[in-house]
């Protein structure tokens, strides 16, 4: 597993406590899972999708990563509807190990975008993580 | 020491099954008919699945080779923790096989079945006896069975009571089975933290036990190997609120003769056969996990239910408080056969024997191996012992690597990464029936790993290299699953 | 004690190393008020050879022997087992192991249970088929959990009464304790279940159908399959003598989405009703909604094929109570010896064996009309059947138990409506001179 200090948090993203990441692309906003998660995680086998159209709440669970011998949950960063979910994942779900930035696992229509500015930057992020 | 027993044998290549075979052969006399030959009506009539033809002699070869790609308890040592993989006695299986009972039809009248019956009737007092309580079912097929019994009784006796609960206490030292079962009741498992000393702790109980909570699951010895010290004072608190205690009994094999369940304020139990009653585990099954209840909760019982009317045995169905059956028929009966036979070869005096030898092989196991491998719990251990790879961290080398160099000396690895309290966990359980001289030896085996692990921890990533095959992939298995070939 | 090992010397040693003055002194730990006292209450211990007459008197107490011909199915079955299955079962390298946690210790049991599992699909027509569930009845309570998940937002179920009622019996058990509502569906005049009123019952998660039935009656299932997912519900079928899949349609191809049932039929002993053998396959779609283990096929660190436990993330260990079902362990041994029977039986021996149980249960329905009984049910059947008799059979039946023959099964206990009826059935193992003994003594 990585050390904190090799760890990738890119300071274009917020993070949430439980360890997702969300960032704002136009009119909707990307969502995905940090180095961290993915790293704490290990290999990921399979990613459970919602469907286009759900809405959640901040906070409110909206599918799961799976390693070989765990299941994470996945949070919402933000309340929101689903309006698309990344497909590649559903073959490769070993992208997001590869690069869990790039490889944004939804995309939401954010139902208050004020939520985003709640969530920790890469530095307030850094500090949850040490501690 | 003594040589290890890992060796690389002879051991053959066997393809699958459809990889074989020629279209025509035949691995079983088919009697001629003597009657006219009819056919169904087209319009239901199939092809018939796509099997392979094998002679005889293809089938016993193909799982004859497969059988030298295992390992059992008749190979080796096996310190599966929580698993009692103690030697399965070899008349538990002829009794098993006595023609009558083999071929006993499950739905014929109580007057055929006299023997049948009997047997069980005397089951069920026998683990009366073992336990301490009141009543017994030994319908469910498996411990994971007997808790959704017992869940379901739990259920009843609180609809009996007028009352709806819809939480249970599982300590975090209880297995892993637990919330599941009582996830189909509809209650939501509440997790309890266990103390500094790996113990249920009272006041914690306290504060979490309510009127809107069923109860507790407690395993008793705990997952950590240790017997729950304040079970009595536990049993009184959820008692004193309504609720009920269920025991996992898979852990029995560390107090027959020493502990009565009924007076730890145990209400609903279930007992693995296939753990500690020396049932084999058959590479993951058939087991028994009969309930047994005190007698407040005896009327709950899933029904059929065997008594005894002077010498005639009879099944009663008229109970109408019951939870109904969990099995088509009555449970996975061959194995309380075997499970009967062990009981009566050894008696009362072996029984306690048993346990006794259990609790001893564990503690000096733990005594020998404390220096080695950090030891989170010191204290007097029951039937098993819980180690982490808190030592080794340092060395880059973690418990799967000392648990897969294990294979090359041919033990099998102990459970790994259970119980999740314990980091990195390595739970040793050497059950009763390994002699002193075997256990020394793995214990030198394990001491020459961890030297190994210091001088050439390679030689642990690397592990197994003498088994049949090297660390399979099984994220490439999750991943791209092929389930079917 | 012969199972336990340890010299009086050997237990001083111990002690000594693990500081205890004795054996009783290793519980210190445990409370004086928790304690048993005295001895437990049990038989004084048996030798080997007293165990063995001790069995024999037990095994004499039977009154139907190894002798008796047994014309009773009910969900199990007496087939002929080859002794090269009993022997391939009892290697001890696969009895005495445990479930496969370390794959490289357990390639034997892993390859076994693949091999099981895509038999099992194959005989069924589906995808892909678990490692086993414990029994017929607990896979059909576990199936039809596993509609309500994929249905999620439909809370009843439909249940056909053609299922074995102690199947149907465990149902209600396992879900007393659920929100949900279970929905018995009749059996028609014909003998198969009567879908008609299938919409009445508003919107059900899945529908379970059992073929042939409790009955002996086989199923329209293609039929039945269209109905019932017109109204949105998973469909379900359920067996309990898979032996006839050699013969007509497999629920596959009737467009089943989950099959399960109890596979004792395929090599196992009737062992008064268990072990017996849960089988549960799926379509691909639901793979990650079973219950149970599944082994997959990977590669090891040279990239040679090998087989480990897979998609564990469902099972109760790891997703605790969001688990697909609390089962850990299963039938393992019951399923490697199926898979044995299978392969030894093949395709060509199978459909052979099928046609034979077929043709046993034809030509005595076709006695039995000409001795003036009636055979309650049009429909084709398999190897069970249902006979009313135009007099009291009783004394008939009590007779032929004497001459051996335990001829049928009343189900009246089953089905008030048909008390007057008994359940036959015939497979390899009854020959022609014991159905004409039946009918000999029916036309008196």
């Amino acid at each position: 597993m990585k050390e904190l200090n090799e760890l990738n948090l890119p300071a274009n993203v917020r993070y949430t406590e439980d360890h997702e990441w969300a960032k704002i692309v136009g009119s909707t906003v990307r969502i995905g899972v940090s180095d961290y998660a993915q790293d704490q995680l290990g290999d990921i086998v399979f990613v459970e999708f919602p469907e286009v159209g759900d809405s959640f709440e901040q906070g409110e669970e909206f599918g799961s990563l799976e390693s070989v011998k765990a299941v994470s949950e996945l949070y919402l960063p933000l309340s929101g509807e689903i309006v698309a979910i990344n497909e590649d994942l559903a073959d490769s779900p070993e992208l997001i190990n590869e690069d869990p930035y790039v490889n944004w696992i939804v995309e939401i229509k954010p139902a208050d975008k004020s939520e985003f500015e709640e969530l920790m930057n890469a530095e307030q992020y850094m500090d949850m993580l040490e501690g | 020491m003594k040589t290890a027993p890992g060796a690389s044998g002879l051991i053959m290549n066997e393809p699958l099954l459809w990889e074989k075979g020629k279209k025509g052969r035949k691995g079983m006399s088919i009697p001629a008919a003597d009657v006219p030959l009819a056919t169904p009506e087209a319009a239901l009539a199939g092809a018939g699945p796509d099997f392979p033809d094998l002679s005889e002699i293809d089938v016993i070869r193909h799982y004859t080779r497969l059988s030298q790609w295992n390992f059992g308890v008749d190979t080796g040592l096996y310190p599966l923790g929580s698993c009692t993989m103690k030697y399965n006695p070899k008349t538990n299986e002829k009794q098993a096989a006595t023609p009558a009972i083999a071929a006993a039809h499950p739905m014929l009248d109580d007057e055929y079945v006299q023997g049948t019956l009997r047997i069980m009737y005397e089951l069920q007092q026998y683990l009366i006896n073992i336990t301490g309580m009141a009543a017994a079912t030994l319908q469910p097929s498996a411990g994971a069975q007997g808790e959704l019994t017992g869940m379901l009784i739990f259920d009843a006796y609180h609809k009996s009571k007028g009352s709806k609960r819809n939480k249970i206490l599982i300590p975090d030292t209880a297995h892993g089975t637990n919330p599941a079962s009582a996830a189909l009741c509809g209650y939501k498992p509440v997790p309890v933290a266990s103390n500094a000393e790996g113990m249920l702790d009272v006041e914690t109980v306290k504060a979490l036990m309510d009127e809107e909570t069923a109860g507790i699951m407690v395993t008793n010895p705990n997952t950590l190997g240790l017997f729950e010290e304040n079970i009595r004072a536990v049993a009184e608190i959820v008692h004193a609120k309504g609720g009920l205690v269920y025991g996992d009994g898979a852990n029995m094999n560390a107090i027959m003769g020493i502990v009565d369940l009924s007076k730890c304020g145990v209400d609903v139990m279930h007992l693995n056969l296939h753990k500690t009653f020396s049932t084999p585990h058959g590479g993951g099954g058939p087991g028994a996990g009969p309930v047994c209840v005190v007698e407040k909760l005896a009327r709950f019982l899933p029904i059929p239910h065997v008594k005894k009317d002077g010498d005639t045995y009879r099944l009663d169905w008229d109970n109408p408080d019951s939870i109904g059956r969990v099995h088509g028929y009555h449970g996975n009966y061959g194995v309380l056969v075997k499970a009967y036979s062990y009981i009566l070869s050894m008696g009362a005096a072996n029984l306690k024997k048993a346990s006794q030898l259990a609790v001893l092989n564990a503690n000096y196991i733990k005594e020998r191996l404390k220096g080695a491998l950090h030891l989170p719990y010191d204290r007097p251990c029951m039937h098993e012992c819980v180690f982490s790879d808190e030592k080794q961290h340092e060395l880059k080398v973690a418990t799967l690597d000392i648990a897969k160099r294990l294979i090359d000396y041919g033990y099998h690895p102990p459970t790994v990464y259970f119980p999740l309290v314990v980091h990195g966990a390595i739970m040793i359980e050497p059950t009763e029936t390994e002699c002193k001289e075997d256990i020394d030896q793995f214990i030198d085996t394990i001491l020459l790993i961890l030297q190994e692990a210091k001088e050439n921890p390679q030689l642990l990533y690397d592990a197994p290299v003498m088994a049949k095959r090297k660390r399979l992939d099984e994220t490439l298995a999750a991943r791209k699953p092929c389930l079917c070939g | 004690m012969r199972y336990l090992p340890h010299t009086e010397e050997e237990i001083a040693e111990m002690l000594a190393t693990v500081g205890s003055d004795s054996l009783e002194g290793l519980f210190d730990t445990i409370p004086a008020d928790c304690r048993m006292t005295g001895e437990i209450e049990l038989p004084p211990a048996m030798t080997e050879w007293q165990l063995d007459d001790h069995m024999a008197g037990i095994s004499a107490q039977m009154k139907v022997t190894t002798c008796h011909k047994v014309m009773v199915g009910a969900g199990i079955y007496h087939h002929f087992v080859p002794e090269s299955i009993r022997t391939l079962a009892s290697r001890s390298e696969f009895l005495t192991a445990y479930t496969p946690y370390q794959p490289e210790m357990a390639q034997g049991t892993l390859q076994g249970i693949f091999e099981y599992q895509t038999l099992t699909a194959r005989l069924l027509g589906m995808d892909v088929a678990n490692a086993s569930i414990y029994d017929g009845g607990a896979a059909l309570a576990e199936a039809l959990l596993m509609g309500l998940r994929i249905n999620k937002k439909r809370k009843k179920i439909g249940v056909s009464k053609g299922i074995h009622p102690h199947h149907r019996q465990v149902v209600r058990t396992y879900l007393q304790a659920t929100e949900f509502e279970i929905v018995e569906l009749p059996i028609g005049a014909d003998g198969r279940t009567d879908l008609g009123e299938l919409a009445d019952h508003g919107e059900l998660a899945a529908v379970a159908i059992q073929s042939p039935n409790f009955l002996g009656v086989i199923e329209d299932l293609t039929q039945a399959g269209v109905a019932i997912h017109e109204t949105g519900a998973i469909f379900i079928t359920s067996f309990t003598e898979p032996l006839a899949y050699g013969l007509v349609k497999n629920p596959g191809e009737c467009g089943a989405d989950i099959v399960c049932g109890e596979g004792q039929s395929l090599g196992l002993s009737r062992s008064f009703g268990g072990p017996g053998l849960g089988m549960f396959a799926c379509k691909d779609a639901f793979t990650r909604n079973m219950p149970g283990r599944l082994v997959g096929e990977t590669v090891d660190r040279d990239g040679r094929r090998g087989f480990v436990l897979t998609l564990s993330t469902r099972e109760q260990h790891i997703r605790r109570e969001k688990a697909t079902s609390n089962i850990c362990s299963n039938q393992g041994i019951c399923a490697m010896m199926a898979g044995m029977y299978m392969a030894s039986l093949g395709g060509t021996g199978l459909r052979e064996l099928a046609q034979l149980n077929f043709s046993k249960a034809e030509y005595m329905k076709a006695e039995l009309k000409k001795a003036g009984a009636e055979i309650v049910f049009d429909s084709p059947t398999f190897n069970e059947f249902l006979v009313r008799f135009p007099k009291d059979f009783e004394t008939t039946r009590k007779k032929l138990f004497d001459e051996g023959i335990v001829a049928g099964l009343k189900v009246g206990k089953y089905y008030p409506q048909l008390k007057d009826c008994y359940l036959f059935c015939t497979t390899e193992t009854v020959t022609k001179a014991d159905i004409d003994k039946v009918v000999q003594e029916v036309s008196r």
